[in-house]
C-alpha cells in the first residue's frame, strides 16, 4: 500500500473535502490502484524523450494587449450568494 | 554579545503595465468601482478559458535581458492552488518548474564600493482580488478589478546584507524596469512590493540561519524600519538562547514591531502541476532577438549621452536621469526649446527645491514640457527677468499655469517699448541733474546710477540692457 489513510485525510483536508471514517479505506485502495496502473509506464524506456505537458501539437497562442471587455458588474453578482456594494461578500477571513 | 550577519533575499512582485490583463480582455487601469473591471475568465466562472497576453511575455523577456538574465525559450505556466477568497478559481496561473528568466542580476552601489546581486529567477503570474473587512457585517468583501493584473515575480538570491542594500537593489530595479516602460512602479498603488526574506548568523559561519518572510511591504521606508525590526528580534531571540522559527510574519509599521501571522494548521503545499489550460510558449531566436533589438536606452547610456551630447555637468546627469519622469520631462523639453543647459538648471534648482518643499517625488510632478518651454522662451526672449521668472514658474509647478497667458495677464513683462522706456528715462535724468554733471566730468559710475534709478521708476519690469542702451544714448547726445 503506497496511498495511506493518513495520506487520504492529507489530501482531502487540502482539497477541502469531507471524506467519512467508512470511506477512507476505501479510496486509499482506489487511490492505490490507479497509481499501480499508472506505475506501468515506468516499464517503458523513456531515454531521450523530452517530458511533455500538453498533449496537443501546439504552442505560442497569443492574444493582443487590447481591452475588450466592459463593466459587467450586474451580471457578474447575480450569481454570488451575497453581495454588499458592488462587492462579493464572504465569510470573514482570518487577519 | 556575539556579532551577527543579516542576510537578506527579496522576492519582488511588479505588476506589468500592459493594458489588458494577463488572460482576458479586462482593462488593468488602477482604481474603479469594485468589481467593474471583472469578466467570467478572471473571476474564475466555469467553462472559461484563459488566453495568454503576448505583451506580458514581451515585458517579461524585457525585464530579463535588462537584468542580465539567460531566457528560457522553452518555457510554460504551472498551477498554484490553494484556497482564498481572493483567488476566485481557486488557483493561481504561475511558474514553477519552467521560469521565463534565470540566472541574472545587477550591480548596485553600497558604502563599500560595488556589489551584485544575483537574481535567481523571473516567473510571470496573475495578480489576485482584494479583500476588505466589512466592520458593520463582519464579513469580508471581495473585489475582482486586480485580480488577472499580470505580474512578474523577481526572486533574488540571499546578497544583501543590510536595509541600504535592499533599497539600493529595490531603487535600481525599480528605475530600470521604469526605463523598460515594463511598470510603472508605483509602491503606494502596490505596482511594485516585496517579500523580505530575512536571517541572522554569527560572522563567519557559512550555513543560513533559519528565515523569516515579511510580506507585501510597499514603501521603502517601511521595508528599511522592517528589516531593522526583525535583524533585532531574531539576535535578542537567538542571545536568549532560543530559536527562529521559519514563519511568515506581518511588519506593523505603526507599532515598529512584527507579529507571526496565524500559521495554518496545514502546511503549504500548493501541489503544482502543469497549466492544461495554456499551451507551452517557444521564444525563438528571431522573437528574443527582436526584444533585444528593442530594449530602450537605460540610465547608464542616457546619462552618457546628457554629457555628451548636451554638455550636461555629470552630477546633474545623474540627479535628472534618476528618474524617469525627470529624465523624461527634460528631453522633451530639450526638443521644444533646444536649450539642454537651461532646461537643465530649472530641474536642478527651482524643481528640486518646490519637490522637497512640498515634500514630494518627482513622480508626482504635473507641469508639462510645453509650459517649461514656454517659460525658458520667456526668459531667453527678454520678455520677463529672472526674479518674475522663479515667481511664474512656481506658479507653472504648483497649477500648471500656461506661463505667456499668466505673465500677460498679471502684466509681468518687461516693457520694450521705446517710447515708453524713453520717457521714463528722460524724467530720470531731468531729475537728477547732479549725476549727469557727474557723468559729463568723466565719472562713468554715475550712468550706472542713472540706470538703477530708471529700472526703480519701472518697478524692475524694464529690460535691462535696453535702459542701458537709451540712457547711455541720452546723455551722449547732451
Ligand atoms: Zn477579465
Amino acid at each position: 500500500m503506497k496511498i495511506t489513510e493518513d495520506t487520504v485525510k492529507y489530501v482531502a483536508a487540502l482539497a477541502k473535502l469531507t471524506v467519512s471514517e467508512e470511506e477512507q479505506q476505501k479510496v486509499a485502495e482506489d487511490l492505490d490502484r490507479i497509481l499501480d496502473y499508472i506505475e506501468t509506464m515506468n516499464g517503458l524506456d523513456t531515454d531521450g524523450v523530452e517530458p511533455m505537458s500538453h498533449v496537443l501539437p501546439m504552442k505560442n497562442v497569443f492574444r493582443e494587449d487590447i481591452v475588450t471587455n466592459r463593466d459587467e458588474r450586474e451580471q457578474l453578482l447575480r450569481n454570488a450568494p451575497k453581495q454588499k456594494d458592488g462587492s462579493f461578500a464572504v465569510p470573514k477571513t482570518v487577519e | 554579545m556575539k556579532a551577527y550577519e543579516t542576510v537578506i533575499g527579496l522576492e519582488v512582485h511588479v505588476e506589468l503595465a500592459t493594458k489588458s490583463k494577463i488572460f482576458c480582455g479586462c482593462t488593468t487601469q488602477f482604481g474603479g468601482d469594485p468589481n467593474t473591471h471583472v469578466c467570467p475568465v478572471c473571476s474564475g466562472m466555469p467553462g472559461t478559458l484563459p488566453v495568454l497576453n503576448k505583451q506580458v511575455v514581451e515585458f517579461a523577456m524585457a525585464a530579463g535581458l535588462a537584468l542580465n538574465c539567460s531566457i528560457t525559450q522553452k518555457c510554460k505556466f504551472d498551477r498554484k492552488n490553494y484556497f482564498y477568497p481572493d483567488l476566485p478559481k481557486a488557483y493561481q496561473i504561475s511558474q514553477l518548474y519552467l521560469p521565463i528568466c534565470r540566472d541574472g542580476g545587477i550591480e548596485i552601489e553600497t558604502e563599500a564600493g560595488k556589489k551584485t546581486v544575483r537574481i535567481h529567477e523571473i516567473h510571470m503570474e496573475e495578480d489576485a482580488g482584494k479583500l476588505v473587512h466589512d466592520p458593520w457585517e463582519d464579513c469580508t468583501l471581495v473585489d475582482y478589478n486586480r485580480c488577472g493584473v499580470p505580474l512578474i515575480e523577481i526572486v533574488s538570491e540571499p546578497d544583501m546584507r543590510s536595509a541600504e542594500e535592499v533599497i539600493a537593489y529595490l531603487e535600481k530595479l525599480r528605475l530600470i524596469l521604469q526605463y523598460l516602460g515594463v511598470s510603472d512602479c508605483k509602491m503606494q498603488e502596490g505596482s511594485l512590493r516585496a517579500d523580505i526574506n530575512l536571517s541572522v548568523r554569527e560572522v563567519g559561519v557559512p550555513e543560513f540561519g533559519t528565515r523569516t518572510e515579511m510580506k507585501n511591504m510597499n514603501s521603502f521606508k517601511a521595508i528599511g524600519r522592517a528589516i531593522e525590526g526583525e535583524r533585532k528580534r531574531q539576535i535578542e531571540l537567538l542571545e536568549d538562547g532560543g530559536k527562529v522559527i521559519q514563519e511568515t510574519r506581518r511588519w506593523d509599521d505603526n507599532k515598529d514591531t512584527s507579529f507571526a501571522m496565524r500559521s495554518k494548521e496545514d502546511a503549504q503545499d500548493y501541489r503544482y502541476f502543469p497549466e492544461p489550460d495554456l499551451p507551452p510558449i517557444e521564444i525563438s531566436d528571431e522573437w528574443l532577438q527582436a526584444v533585444r533589438a528593442h530594449q530602450p536606452e537605460l540610465r547608464d547610456e542616457k546619462m552618457l549621452r546628457y554629457e555628451k551630447e548636451f554638455g550636461i555637468p555629470e552630477y546633474d546627469a545623474l540627479i535628472i536621469t534618476g528618474s524617469k519622469q525627470l529624465a523624461d520631462l527634460f528631453e522633451k523639453t530639450v526638443a521644444l526649446c533646444q536649450k539642454p543647459k537651461e532646461v537643465s538648471n530649472w530641474l536642478m534648482v527651482e524643481t528640486m527645491r518646490l519637490l522637497k518643499e512640498q515634500e514630494m517625488d518627482p513622480e508626482e510632478i504635473t507641469f508639462t514640457p510645453a509650459q517649461l518651454a514656454g517659460l525658458i522662451k520667456l526668459v531667453d526672449g527678454n520678455k520677463i527677468n529672472r526674479t518674475v521668472a522663479k515667481e511664474v514658474f512656481e506658479k507653472v509647478f504648483k497649477e500648471n499655469v500656461d506661463p505667456e497667458a499668466y505673465v500677460e495677464k498679471h502684466g509681468l513683462g518687461l516693457v520694450s517699448d521705446d517710447g515708453v522706456l524713453r520717457s521714463a528715462i528722460r524724467q530720470v535724468i531731468e531729475n537728477n541733474p547732479q549725476s549727469v554733471r557727474d557723468y559729463m566730468g568723466g565719472k562713468s559710475r554715475a550712468m550706472g546710477f542713472l540706470v538703477g534709478q530708471a529700472m526703480k521708476e519701472m518697478k524692475g519690469k524694464a529690460d535691462p540692457g535696453m535702459v542701458n542702451q537709451i540712457v547711455k544714448e541720452m546723455l551722449d547726445a547732451m
